[in-house]
C-alpha cells in the first residue's frame, strides 16, 4: 500500500493524519513502556529486601531460603498440572480434530472453550468444596497402601486440601489452553500427508502417529509451555485449595506453597519489609513465567517459518 | 449364477472383522465386572465407572487384537483413549456448572442482589443458623464494584489496544518496533494476573504513597491483562479487511486517517467488538489483581478513585476463606456460591454477546 500520493496533497486534514498516526504509534510504545515499567516498579519496590539483615526476613535466614521452598512448590504444582493436562489436552484436541463427527466438532470445541470461561475463583471454590473432600478418601487409601512411596507418604490430609488437589485443579484450568492450541496445529496438518497415509492402508491411529503428530510436535511443545506459564502464575485455585506449609515431598499431606498463593494470602495484611518480600517474590514469578513464555513464543515463531511452505 | 459368486466375495471382504455388536457385549461385560469389583471397595458411582472403563479398554483392545490383529488393536486402543480423554475433560466442566447451580440458586434472591454486607456481622449469621431466619446480606456492593472496575479497565484498554493494533497493521512497515510490540504483546498475555496486580500496587504505591488501594488501581491492573487481548483480536480483524477497500478509498483522495476511521474500522467493527467483549469476560473474573489493589469493602462504594472496593471474585474468596461468622459458616458459603453463580452468568452472557455481535454485525461478504 503506497501512501506517498496522499501525503503530497497537503492542506486541511494533514494534521489529522499526523495526530492519528502519532497517537497509534504512542499507543504501541505505551505497551512496551508498560511491560518495561512492570519490571522497573517491581524491582524498585522489591529492592529493600536485598539490603536487609537476613534475620529480618520471614523465616530468619535471608531471602533466598524464604523464596526457595515456594519456588519449588510452584514448580511441583505446575508439573502435576502439566503431567495431567498435556496428554488429556492432546487427546481432546485429537478427538475434536480427527475423531468426532464433522457436524459436532465445532460445537464440541466451544464446549471445551467454556472451561476457559469459568473464572479461576470459581474453580478454587469448586476444588475446595467438591473435589478436595472426594480426593481425601483416595488419599487415605493411597497413604495406607502406597505409603512406602515418598510421594504418597502419610498421614493423608483429612480435608484433601493438598498440593496434588491444587495440581489437579490447575490441570483443569490449563486444559483448554493446551487443547485449543493443539487443535489449531492438528487442523493445519497437510491434508495430502494424511490422505497419503490412509491410501497406503494405514489405520487412523497410524495416520495420526505418522502424519499428524510429527507435524504438530513443536506446536504441542509450545502449547504445553504456554499452559505451564498459566499454571505457574495461577493464584486463586491454589490459594483456596491448598492448605499450605513447609516443603514436603509427599503430595497427599498439607504442605508446600506456591509463590502466587503466598502473595495473595499475605498481601492484604502486609506492610513495610513484608510487602517488599512479597513483591520480590512476585518479581521472581514474573521472571520465571516470562522465560517460559518467551521460549514458547520462540518455538511457535520458529515453527511458523517452517510450516509456511504448505 | 451372479449371486453365487457374490456371496463368498462379500464374506471375503468382512473376513477378520469384528461383528458390530462385539464392543457392546464387551461393554456390558465390563459394566458387570466393574460393579463386582467396585462392590469389593464399597460400591459407589466413581469406582464403578473407573473400574468398568479400565476393564472395557483392556478387554475391547484384547478382543480386537484376537479377532482383527495387532494393528487394528492399537488403532482401537488409541480410539478408546481419545474418546476417554474427551469424556474425562467434560467431567470437571459438568461438575463445576452443576455445583454452582445447585449451591448458588438457593441463595440467589432479590435481597442478595440488592443489599450489601454493610452491618452484617457474625452474630446475625449465627442467628440465621440457630433460628432459621433468612440469610441477610448480599453482593450488591460487589456487583457495583465489579461493573465499575471493569468499566474503567475497558475505558483504559480499548483506546490503547485499538490504536496499537492500528499502528501494527496500518502504519508499521514490519520494522523492529512493530516486531518488538508484537512479541511483547504475546509475552504480556502470559503475565500472571497477580503480577499485574502487584505492578499496579507498586506503581501507585510509588506515586501516591504506600498502601494506596482504590478501584482505579485495580482497573489499571486489569488493563495490563486486557490490553494484549484487545490488541491481538483487533489485529486479527484488521488483517482480514480487504486491501481493495483501502485502495478504493485512497483513489478517491481520502486521507489515510479518514480511511482508517471511516472504512477500515467500520468494516472490522463486529470482530473488534466481539474481541473486546471476550477481553472483558476474561478480566471480569480476575481475583488476584483485585485482592492486592482494591482491598476489600463490605459497604457500597461508587467512587473508583477513593476507598477500598469489593468485586464479585474477591467477595467469593473472602466469604469462603474468612466466613463472616467463624462458627456458623453456612450463610457465608451460601452467599459465596450465589455470587459465583452471578459471576458465571455474567461471563457466559458476555461470551454469548460476543458471539452474537460477531454473527449479527459481520460485514456482508457475498455480493
Amino acid at each position: 500500500m503506497s501512501t506517498n500520493a496522499v501525503k503530497r496533497t497537503g492542506g486541511a486534514g494533514q494534521s489529522g493524519d499526523k495526530i492519528f498516526s502519532g497517537a497509534s504509534l504512542l499507543a504501541g510504545c505505551l505497551i512496551l513502556a508498560a511491560l518495561f515499567s512492570v519490571a522497573v516498579f517491581l524491582i524498585i519496590e522489591a529492592l529493600p529486601v536485598l539490603g536487609e539483615d537476613p534475620a529480618e526476613i520471614t523465616g530468619g535466614q535471608g531471602f533466598f531460603s524464604y523464596i526457595f521452598p515456594i519456588v519449588i512448590g510452584t514448580i511441583i504444582a505446575a508439573a502435576i498440572a502439566l503431567l495431567i493436562a498435556t496428554p488429556l489436552g492432546i487427546g481432546v484436541a485429537l478427538f475434536i480434530s480427527h475423531y468426532a463427527p464433522r457436524r459436532f466438532a465445532q460445537g464440541l470445541g466451544y464446549v471445551i472453550d467454556l472451561l476457559a470461561a469459568i473464572p479461576s475463583v470459581v474453580y478454587g471454590a469448586w476444588g475446595y468444596a467438591v473435589l478436595a473432600p472426594q480426593l481425601a478418601l483416595a488419599y487415605a487409601w493411597l497413604a495406607e497402601n502406597a505409603g512406602w512411596v515418598p510421594l504418597f507418604e502419610g498421614p493423608a490430609s483429612q480435608t484433601g486440601r493438598t498440593i496434588l488437589t491444587a495440581g489437579i485443579v490447575l490441570a483443569v484450568m490449563v486444559l483448554p489452553i493446551i487443547t485449543s492450541l493443539s487443535r489449531e496445529i492438528f487442523l493445519q496438518t497437510p491434508k495430502l500427508h494424511e490422505e497419503a497415509a490412509l491410501a497406503m492402508g494405514a489405520t487412523r491411529w497410524e495416520m495420526i502417529s505418522m502424519a499428524v503428530l510429527p507435524f504438530a510436535r513443536p506446536g504441542i511443545i509450545s502449547a504445553a509451555m504456554l499452559g505451564l506459564g498459566r499454571a505457574l502464575g495461577e493464584t486463586m485455585a491454589v490459594a483456596l485449595v491448598l492448605s499450605g506449609g513447609g516443603l514436603t515431598a509427599s503430595l497427599i499431606t498439607s504442605g508446600n506453597q506456591t509463590i502466587a498463593a503466598e502473595i495473595a494470602l499475605n498481601f492484604p495484611e502486609a506492610y513495610g519489609l513484608r510487602l517488599a518480600e512479597l513483591i520480590a517474590a512476585g518479581l521472581v514469578l514474573f521472571v520465571i513465567t516470562l522465560a517460559v513464555n518467551v521460549i514458547a513464543r520462540w518455538i511457535i515463531s520458529r515453527h511458523k517459518e517452517f510450516s509456511g511452505a504448505n | 449364477m451372479a449371486n453365487a459368486t457374490l456371496t463368498p466375495r462379500r464374506s471375503q471382504l468382512t473376513k477378520g472383522k469384528m461383528p458390530s455388536y462385539t464392543l457392546w457385549v464387551v461393554l456390558a461385560g465390563s459394566l458387570v465386572l466393574g460393579a463386582a469389583l467396585a462392590a469389593l471397595v464399597g460400591f459407589s458411582l466413581v469406582p464403578w465407572a473407573l473400574f468398568s472403563a479400565l476393564i472395557f479398554i483392556v478387554a475391547g483392545t484384547a478382543a480386537t487384537g484376537v479377532i482383527e490383529g495387532a494393528r487394528k488393536a492399537r488403532n482401537r486402543l488409541a480410539m478408546f483413549l481419545v474418546y476417554g480423554a474427551f469424556l474425562v475433560a467434560l467431567l470437571p466442566l459438568l461438575s463445576v456448572i452443576w455445583t454452582v447451580l445447585e449451591r448458588g440458586l438457593p441463595g440467589l434472591t432479590y435481597n442478595f442482589l440488592f443489599t450489601s454486607m454493610n452491618g452484617v456481622t457474625g452474630a446475625i449469621d449465627n442467628q440465621t443458623v440457630e433460628e432459621g431466619t433468612p440469610v441477610l446480606g448480599g453482593a450488591y456492593h460487589a456487583i457495583i464494584g465489579t461493573l465499575q472496575i471493569t468499566l474503567w479497565a475497558t475505558l483504559i484498554s480499548v483506546p490503547i489496544g485499538l490504536l496499537a493494533a492500528v499502528y501494527l497493521i496500518e502504519y508499521s512497515t514490519g520494522g523492529r518496533l512493530a516486531r518488538a510490540i508484537t512479541f511483547f504483546v504475546d509475552v504480556m498475555t502470559g503475565i500472571p494476573s497477580i503480577v499485574a496486580g502487584l505492578f499496579a500496587a507498586a506503581l501507585f504505591g510509588q506515586l501516591f504513597g504506600p498502601g494506596t488501594r482504590t478501584g482505579f488501581v485495580a482497573a489499571v491492573a486489569l488493563s495490563v491483562l486486557m490490553i494484549p487481548v484487545v490488541v491481538r483480536s483487533t489485529e486479527e480483524m484488521l488483517k482480514i479487511v480487504p486491501n481493495e477497500l483501502r485502495e478504493a478509498s485512497y483513489a478517491l483522495g481520502v486521507r489515510k486517517w479518514r480511511t482508517i476511521t471511516r472504512v477500515v474500522i467500520p468494516t472490522a467493527i463486529s470482530g473488534i467488538a466481539s474481541g473486546v467483549t471476550l477481553a472483558i469476560a476474561r478480566v471480569i473474573g480476575e481475583t488476584a489483581p483485585i485482592l492486592v489493589t482494591a482491598g476489600f469493602a463490605s459497604a457500597i462504594n461508587w467512587n473508583v478513585f477513593g476507598d477500598w472496593m469489593s468485586t464479585l471474585p474477591t467477595f467469593i474468596y473472602y466469604q469462603i476463606l474468612t466466613p463472616t461468622s467463624p462458627t456458623a459458616t453456612d450463610p457465608s458459603t451460601q452467599r459465596a456460591w450465589a455470587a459465583a453463580l452471578v459471576l458465571i452468568i455474567m461471563v457466559m452472557l458476555l461470551n454469548l454477546v460476543a458471539r452474537l455481535i460477531a454473527r449479527l454485525f459481520a460485514p456482508k461478504t457475498s455480493r
